[in-house]
């Protein structure tokens, strides 16, 4: 086993070998989840607590998913990041849980680092389903591995991620694991989407949409936090589609078999139109699929180490 | 009753002697190369002298939040680290924004015995910023200063009222200098770790930006600002600026600004999570660089102890701030070691000029006829910061546990060891 960490907590600590080999497992699974009997009793016995601190139908509902295909019994906790309830704190939640005979945690939460924090005070293996603006390691595998599908490698492509890069925990995630990968990778946002210091992110920060989006294997829009648009950060939904949206015209700049990537929900108009999001290059439900594969990866690997 | 301590190497400000300190009741009788009849006779040969340390700004969390600190564990938390002077933020709870909380501060000092503490009032009650608290009341009750430390005063013309209404009274108003907008809900500096780490930045501008306009207003008010914990390079042009100028302006900077930068939030270590943020390294060079051309006054710990539940959380709820007393000499030292400061130097930012800012004209030096508040220093020793050693009720250092050299071997106050090791 390449991978001997018994928790996933962000790509920035992984080696280039960890990735391939989490990216190796899933397309193993994925052949599973095509079967008629999607399930596999490697996880028998196993309990999957998923922590969300922070409400995620979809992330929630793919390791659940996950957890069930391989037999494991996967439990759902949700509670509100503030509401350390009654003066309880984070890491009286997790003790408790965990005293319950729960064998790895997959865990979203609001703040940065929050996950890591559990991590290094819990038994159990942990899974990173997203904290804060930090990390959100399996959204980024999904996205491998779904590029690596279409263009049947990862090594020399060019990838361009566009929109609230700050705010982003997709975006660093796969930030960190494309550098690690030789993917080059362009950025753009708006100013104030954009960290003051890019330089720690290695990638080449592009100065309009136009520039972004030229000669890309891979286009991989973000979301607008539309609850954030009423703050200082943007003035309009429809200023934002006209500069920094994706729509045909500008896609032409890009290479022909371009593929477009976004990891939902969708804003239709504003990040992508309703034309690109669901045309041909549109490659969103694959992710959608592929987070299932990954997921399952995830878990069996965390569980060998625990 | 009188003591004798001998084989010192006795430091001010302006000079280096070895000698011998006589003291006689509360005041140092003399300096001198001979051996005079004493009472009490501590050889603590090859030691190092130096006046008693005066830390302008420390939270001592009493009245109300006794269980992260109170006047007697700050006291001796002080003692221990070399500080016979103390000035703790009105921040308490109550805010102390009246004579009877100052009152009530001085006097348990007083029965506590280990330190002179001269408390700080708020700029305005409650410290919410809006109305201005009685200034002199308060200073009549034992006050010297005035401050919404761990608030900024945002409304400008607050802060020009208080800095006007200060000047009939001769004292001076303390800046925390935090735009609290521009620092919205960042909880580290805005720099490069922040990118990393996914945690919000507080730019440095946050504090640059309420620096010049305190600066102004001290300018159009001409009246005497001084600045709390700088920790910017930028900072620092600006109160150099002002110093040129001619404006009533100090300043001073906290020894973790000058020990620590941004790297060390790499790992969402808790402990070194503090407000003002630790910057970039080149901004603590331009500390240290401050420090040592007299931009900087002083050197001031920030005090601020804090429970293990409110720093064993989330990095986002955990509270701001980081014990300091204990440490200031040893990471101070520090500095000495690597040759960018001189003991002369430290002797100037640790009490020669806190007591010049506060106008305490028998503090500051050793010299026959001073008040006997010394402090020796061992500066090669070498021990683990733990439960033994540390007084504070409180353990938030990201130096807890780990190895220091340099600590206060014997303080005295008023002539009275009030600490031993
Ligand atoms: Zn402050």
């Amino acid at each position: 086993m390449t991978y001997t960490k018994k928790d996933l907590v962000g790509m920035k600590n992984l080696t280039k070998d960890e990735i391939l080999f989490i990216l190796d497992q899933a397309e193993k699974f994925k052949e599973i989840n095509k079967r008629e009997v999607k399930k596999v009793p490697t996880l028998k016995g196993k309990t999957i607590v998923n922590l969300f601190f922070e409400p995620s139908t979809r992330t929630r509902t793919s390791f659940e998913i996950a957890g069930k295909r391989l037999s494991a019994d996967t439990i759902n906790f949700s509670s509100s990041s503030s509401s350390t309830t009654k003066g309880e704190t984070l890491i009286d939640t997790v003790k408790n849980i965990e005293s319950m005979s729960s064998d790895i945690f997959v865990v979203r939460h609001a703040y940065s680092g929050s996950v890591k924090f559990i991590a290094e005070n819990t038994k159990a293996g942990v899974i990173n389903a997203g904290d804060g603006t930090n990390e959100h390691p399996t959204q980024a595998l999904l996205d491998l591995l779904t590029i690596k599908e279409h263009k049947k490698k990862l090594e020399g492509l060019n990838v361009a991620i566009i929109g609230d890069i700050t705010h982003s925990r997709v975006a660093r995630s796969n930030i960190w694991a494309m550098n690690k990968l030789g993917i080059n990778v362009k950025l753009f946002g708006p100013k104030t989407m954009l960290p003051k210091e890019t330089t720690p992110f290695g990638c080449y920060i592009a100065s309009n949409m136009d520039e972004a989006v030229e000669d890309c294997d891979v286009i991989m829009m973000l979301r607008i936090q539309k609850e954030r648009m009423s703050t200082v950060l943007l003035p309009s939904d429809r200023e934002y589609a006209k500069f920094f949206g994706l729509n045909k015209a500008k896609l032409k700049k890009a290479k022909n078999d371009c593929i477009i990537m976004h990891p939902g929900p969708i804003n239709r108009g504003v990040e992508l139109s309703t034309e690109l999001a669901d045309c041909k290059q549109s490659v969103i439900l694959d992710q959608v699929e592929n987070g299932v594969a990954v997921r399952m990866a995830a878990l069996y690997i965390v569980a060998n180490n625990i | 009753m009188s003591i004798l301590i001998k084989g010192l190497k006795i430091i001010n400000h302006n000079s280096t002697e070895e000698g011998n300190l006589l003291i006689e009741k509360d005041t140092i009788k003399a300096i001198t190369k001979e051996t005079p009849q004493a009472k009490e006779i501590i050889d603590l040969s090859g030691l190092v002298a130096v006046p008693g340390l005066i830390d302008m700004h420390v939270h001592f969390r009493d009245p109300g939040l006794e269980y992260k600190e109170d006047i007697i564990s700050g006291s001796q938390a002080a003692v221990a680290g070399g500080v016979t002077t103390c000035l703790p933020m009105a921040n308490t709870k109550p805010v102390n924004d009246n004579s009877t909380i100052t009152k009530y501060m001085i006097e348990k000092a007083k029965q506590c015995g280990l330190i002179d503490l001269y408390p700080i009032g708020a700029i305005t009650k409650g410290m919410k910023g809006e109305e201005l608290t009685e200034m002199g009341d308060m200073l009549e009750a034992g006050a010297v200063a005035f401050s919404d430390d761990g608030l900024p005063v945002m409304n400008s013309e607050v802060m020009r009222r208080a800095l006007e209404y200060i000047k009939t009274f001769g004292s001076f108003i303390i800046s925390h200098s935090e735009d609290k907008n521009l620092a919205g809900k960042g909880v580290i500096h805005d720099g490069k770790v922040a990118t990393i780490t996914g945690l919000k930045g507080i730019p440095a501008e946050a504090e640059e930006i309420m620096i010049i306009r305190d600066i102004l207003l001290a300018k159009a008010t001409k009246s005497r600002i001084h600045i709390a914990h700088v920790s910017t390079k930028g900072s620092l042009k600006l109160i150099k600026w002002a110093k040129e100028e001619g404006i009533d302006v100090t300043c001073e900077a906290a020894p973790h600004h000058f020990s620590f930068d941004e790297n060390c939030l790499l790992d969402y270590d808790t402990n070194y999570k503090m407000n003002p943020p630790l910057r970039e390294k080149e901004d603590l060079e331009a500390i240290i660089d401050g420090l040592k051309s007299g931009i900087i006054d002083a050197i001031a710990t920030d005090h601020a102890p804090h429970h293990r539940d409110e720093k064993f959380v989330e990095f986002d709820n955990a509270a701001f701030g980081i014990t300091g007393l204990q440490t200031l000499i040893p990471l101070t030292l520090k500095l000495i070691k690597d040759n960018k400061l001189t003991w002369q130097d430290f002797v100037r930012l640790t009490s020669y000029n806190p007591a010049k800012i506060l106008k305490f004209s028998d503090k500051g030096e050793l010299k026959a006829g001073k008040k006997a508040d010394i402090t020796i220093i061992d500066p090669d020793f070498t021990y683990l910061f733990d439960n033994k050693i540390n007084k504070s009720k409180s353990t938030n250092s990201p130096l807890f546990g780990k190895e220091l050299t340099g600590i206060a071997k014997l303080t005295i106050k008023d002539g009275k060891i009030v600490h031993k090791l």
